[in-house]
């Protein structure tokens, strides 16, 4: 059978987030586009809210 | 199809030339070349031994309109101009890889050429062959006119941000990283390995001739005449181009308003990329990761610090800025899927 998603924004770039239907709080979706990682929190009401995880950048230490 | 090439011993007649023998749909009839007449095609382009066993012929213009039905050429910059309006006289469709028929004002040859135009009634008949600007026109042209290199890594950059019109049109400032194949096949001492090895060389700091081109099409898109300060410099590199574009916004903007803007205009763009990745060690665009595609990445990255939005493009300048160019024309006025023989990935790691 099929999985299941719904869609979502990504807050960064705007692009197309397919989110798994049966995703559960904790879990981190990747946006295709940007790259950005998120943790996703549910709400009660079933809501998906998106947080930002942190990412490091390139540093060569100059 | 049977297609020529005219002028197909250099870097760009050769990579013609291994595009069109795989090409599905075409058949190459034709590859000119005085110096090399007579000779396997594969003696000049190793890479293609195997792949034919073409001759290169003496460039006869009217023994390669009988052969062909459409004709590119790769010849030097300012000699197309003497023979194409013969050939385009016959109703042949050309597509011109050099310099000759990409600019609109006969006086611009005189000011970034040094030469007065032979033809410059044929100036304004030439469509100028970047397809995510003119596919329109280039679906009817008879004489498509192949950008510069450069002028294409440029122009793909900053073509959605002028088009928004949030910039100041005359404070551009354009930077390039050439590989040394974009200064042709003809050896010369700045290409001797010795000189060139390990190079980051500014060999046009000022004044270089694509700004031309790149003014013109933006003023085309902005409405009004826009500025371009353009930076050339050689680097250690065989292929590839990396342009960094330097804009001054008039309103502030923020990274998912450009994200909209790049995304709404190249959406359905075969061969553009928009690269601005979080994750990974290629988070720009980077020509180490287009060379041998016909892929364009374009990225971007915001400082507020200077009210400046800065513009990343990558190409390889041998397709995307030059016969992979020509090949998409190719495609596009012929009516065919303009992906056509231009599906290959870059290598990675290369």
């Amino acid at each position: 059978m099929e999985a299941r998603t719904f869609q979502s924004k990504c807050p960064e770039c705007d692009a197309e987030l397919e989110i798994p239907d049966d995703i559960i709080s904790g879990e981190i979706v990747s946006c295709p586009d940007c790259g950005m990682d998120y943790e996703v929190k549910l709400t009660e009401q079933g809501e998906v809210i998106l947080t930002p995880a942190e990412i490091e950048g390139e540093d060569w230490g100059e | 199809m049977k297609v020529g090439v005219f002028g197909a011993s250099g870097y760009v007649g050769g990579e013609l030339l291994r595009l069109l023998l795989k090409h599905p749909r075409v058949e190459v009839a034709a590859a000119t070349s005085n110096k090399y007449a007579g000779e396997f095609i594969h003696r000049v382009h190793p890479n293609l031994r195997g792949q034919t066993n073409l001759k290169f012929m003496k460039s006869n213009p009217s023994k390669v309109i009988n052969d062909c039905d459409l004709l590119f050429v790769a010849t030097p910059h300012g000699v197309s101009s003497s023979f194409i309006p013969e050939i385009a006289e016959t109703g042949l469709k050309i597509i011109d890889a050099s310099a000759d028929f990409r600019l609109k004002d006969p006086q611009d040859y005189v000011k970034w050429y040094g030469w007065e135009h032979k033809c410059p009634e044929m100036l304004k008949k030439a469509v100028y062959g970047l397809p995510e600007l003119h596919r329109e026109k280039i679906k009817n042209a008879q004489l498509v006119a192949g950008p510069g290199c450069m002028a294409a890594t440029g122009i793909l950059a900053l073509a959605p941000i002028v088009k928004s019109g949030k910039i100041e049109m005359n404070r551009i400032v354009v930077d390039f990283k050439v590989g040394s194949s974009g200064a042709g096949g003809k050896p010369t001492l700045s290409s001797h390995h010795p000189e060139h090895y390990s190079v980051v060389r500014p060999y046009k700091p000022v004044g270089h001739r694509h700004t031309a081109e790149i003014e013109q099409e933006l003023s085309i898109l902005a409405g009004e005449k826009v500025s371009v300060a353009m930076s050339a410099h050689a680097v250690n590199m065989v292929r590839g181009i990396l342009g960094t574009c330097h804009v001054f916004l008039t309103d502030p903007i923020s990274v998912i308003e450009v994200w909209r803007l790049y995304r709404n205009a190249y959406r359905d763009e075969p061969f553009i990329r928009l690269v601005r990745d979080r994750k990974g060690i290629f988070r720009y665009p980077d020509p180490k990761i287009v060379v041998g595609s016909n892929f364009c990445d374009v990225g971007f990255e915001l400082d507020e610090h200077t009210n400046r939005l800065v513009l990343l493009s990558a190409l390889d300048n041998l397709m995307k800025g030059a016969a992979g160019t020509a090949v998409q024309d190719m495609n596009i006025m012929c009516g065919w899927d303009e992906r056509e023989g231009l599906q290959d990935s870059g290598l990675h790691p290369i």
